[in-house]
């Protein structure tokens, strides 16, 4: 195709630590750009959640709120991060290479035959940092509090575990008996992060199937909830430093951040559209958000 | 031929109940997730035991199921049990991609299996997950015959790494198997020797098919009873040497017909010795109330209708197979 363009990966990787709200803009701008490139070499994906939450994942995995050694992932003692919304897929591959866990040119082999970047996570791939296979929505919080009972009941450790689902996926039933239990047996060490961005495949959230309101849903589920945009660092760092509170104080409720997000946030021509779910962007499409992305 | 004794009456679910207790002693990180039903399925044991590794999950079989998935990814050994009825089949999706596809070290306890749940009733008399279960990846299948077989098994598949299912029943089984009896996951039993017919089965159908056996012993025919007590992984040179020596199968399950042990055994006569084969089982309907014998009885799952199906058996490996007849109500293909 003649509009085809040459796809460079950036190797630059970030550090994990304690940040000034700024700092994040740069990461964040950074795993759009490599989703971006990874989609339009795929030629099929998720476009529109992965470039939404970017945020979220720049300021949970480089703002020092989860601990993990990005050459030895899986061997180490770590916190964890399971993604419940697993057609998210290239935000969590994207942020992952941008910790320097394995090399950002790899995203250039998304969705492909032999990959270990598969269309939705799979574990048996081994690739540093997918702590599980999901894809079936409404598992991946059952695991999370799984991870976070073992961690805090069993191990008696303090590890953090890290769990986000989509807006759309809580109308999955199996959902709520996980925020059930995670209340029930006080994981003041899990945080779950609900990518509130209001659209689904077919639709907007309300119009498809109503889970509103969500923060009274989680309040009665017994979770400490941080209602928050989840595309202002300042807001999102509030929101993680507030989850760390809470388990250092031991108060036994879990966390959730409702993160107000739109999808495909970063490029102008995705903003808030649900059309963007689940299409990559063409190659013309693709050469003009890297283009917004690079300004 | 040789008598094998029966050694008294127990459930399965009591093996498994002791086997829990067993690997919680000897391993400490063997939890147990419970789905408000742990003194029916046995699991009461480990929790009056080992109470701070015992997790009350309530009745939510599909958050148990990737909870145990959770624990088992931090280096624990979870067994969840319930009903097989909800235990398989309402947490399918869960088995197939938490446990299955990420390789969870994650253990099940299907209770209360098959027709002899008795009064209950067909809702929650399980007939169809064996089939389901053993087209999973990964996963280990196994049905013990009884309750020492059940503890040992649970014991093996504690120790085991990967993904492994147990299906253990409500009613009290006759007990021929002892603490000396071998036990191999993978690794079929044989019961009796013979070479006339060859009865593969599990669960509480072995004891229906040695007493099958003994019945057509009477008549001179020496049928080879096989306990395949894993469907998953099968022995396939067990089930093969049967069928080259033997000529003729019959399997016999309290089971759908369709999918479960018989159609395992199947697969493998047909690719390497295919030779007739009958199928005993329950025959593609639902359960119903009534006294486990009385059902045994009304759904063809007693020594009577192995003993016939072995001599259709051998009748049809006798005749060839050139044309159709009608045996019993069903249609084989024979000469």
């Amino acid at each position: 195709m003649s509009s085809q363009f040459a796809v460079e990966f950036d190797s630059t990787v970030y550090e994990n630590k304690r940040r000034f709200p700024e700092e994040f803009a740069p990461i964040a701008n950074s795993i759009r750009q490599d989703i971006v490139k990874a989609l339009v070499l795929a030629g099929s994906g998720h476009s529109g959640g992965p470039l939404g939450s970017s945020d979220i994942f720049a300021v949970m995995y480089f703002g020092g709120y989860m601990r993990y050694d990005v050459n030895n992932w899986f061997g180490s003692s770590r916190d964890r991060f399971v993604l419940s919304a697993g057609h998210m897929a290239p935000v969590m591959y994207a942020t992952i290479a941008n910790t320097g866990a394995f090399p950002r040119s790899e995203m250039a082999t998304l969705r492909k035959y032999n990959t270990r970047l598969q269309g939705h996570p799979g574990r048996d791939m081994g690739l540093p940092g997918v702590e599980t296979s999901s894809g079936s929505l409404g598992q991946g919080i059952s695991i999370a509090v799984g991870m976070a009972m073992s961690d805090k009941h069993l191990d008696k450790n303090d590890h953090r575990v890290f769990c986000l689902t989509g807006d759309g996926e809580i109308q999955e039933g199996s959902v709520w008996e996980a925020a059930m239990s995670a209340s029930h047996f006080k994981l003041d060490n899990f945080c779950w992060i609900i990518d509130n961005n209001d659209c689904q495949i077919d639709g907007r959230v309300p119009e498809v199937m109503n889970v509103y309101p969500i923060k009274e849903k989680c309040e009665a589920f017994g979770f400490d909830v941080i209602e928050c945009n989840g595309h202002s660092y300042t807001e999102l760092m509030n929101a993680f430093d507030r989850f760390m509170a809470n388990q250092q104080n031991g108060t036994g409720k879990p966390t959730a951040i409702i993160a107000k997000t739109y999808m495909g946030h970063g490029v102008s021509f995705m903003n808030d559209k649900f059309e963007w779910h689940g299409k990559p962007p063409s190659w013309e499409q693709a050469a003009v958000a890297l283009q917004e992305l690079n300004n | 031929m040789q008598e094998i004794q029966k050694l008294g009456m127990k459930p399965t679910r009591f093996g498994f109940g002791e086997g829990l207790v067993e690997l919680g002693t000897r391993h400490d990180n063997v939890v147990v997730l419970g789905g408000d039903i742990t003194g029916s399925v046995m699991t009461s044991l480990f929790k009056e035991k080992f109470p701070e590794r015992f997790f009350s999950i309530g009745i939510a079989e599909q958050n148990a199921t990737t909870i145990a998935t959770g624990l088992a990814l931090s280096g624990k050994i979870p067994f969840f049990a319930s009903y097989g009825a909800f235990c398989a089949l309402r947490n399918a999706d869960q088995l197939r991609i938490s446990v299955c596809y990420n390789e969870a070290n994650v253990k099940i306890g299907g209770g209360h299996a098959g027709i002899s749940v008795g009064p209950d009733g067909a809702t929650h008399q399980v007939l169809e997950e064996v089939a389901f279960l053993r087209t999973l990846p990964h996963m280990t299948m196994i049905v013990p015959a009884d309750f020492e077989e059940a503890k040992k098994a649970t014991i093996a598949m504690g120790e085991m790494v990967g993904p492994a299912y147990i299906r253990f029943g409500r009613s009290p089984v006759p007990m021929f198997t002892t603490a000396d009896s071998p036990f191999v996951l993978g690794k079929a039993n044989q019961l009796t020797d013979g070479n006339d017919v060859a009865i593969l089965t599990n669960g509480w159908m072995v004891w229906e098919s040695i007493v099958a056996a003994q019945e057509l012993a009477k008549r001179g025919i020496k049928a080879r009873v096989i306990n395949v007590h894993t469907v998953k992984p099968i022995d396939v040179e067990a089930i093969v040497t049967a069928a080259r020596e033997c000529g003729c199968i019959v399997t016999a399950e309290e089971h759908q017909v369709h999918g479960g042990l018989g159609g395992a055994v199947a697969e493998v006569v047909c690719k390497n010795s295919p030779v007739p084969m009958e199928f005993v089982g329950v025959k593609d309907s639902f359960g119903g109330s009534g006294e486990p014998e009385e059902l045994m009885e009304k759904f063809g799952l007693t020594w009577k209708e192995i003993y016939a199906s072995a001599l259709v058996a051998m009748e049809r490996r006798d005749k060839g197979s050139s044309g159709f007849r009608m045996v019993k109500d069903v249609a084989v293909y024979n000469g």
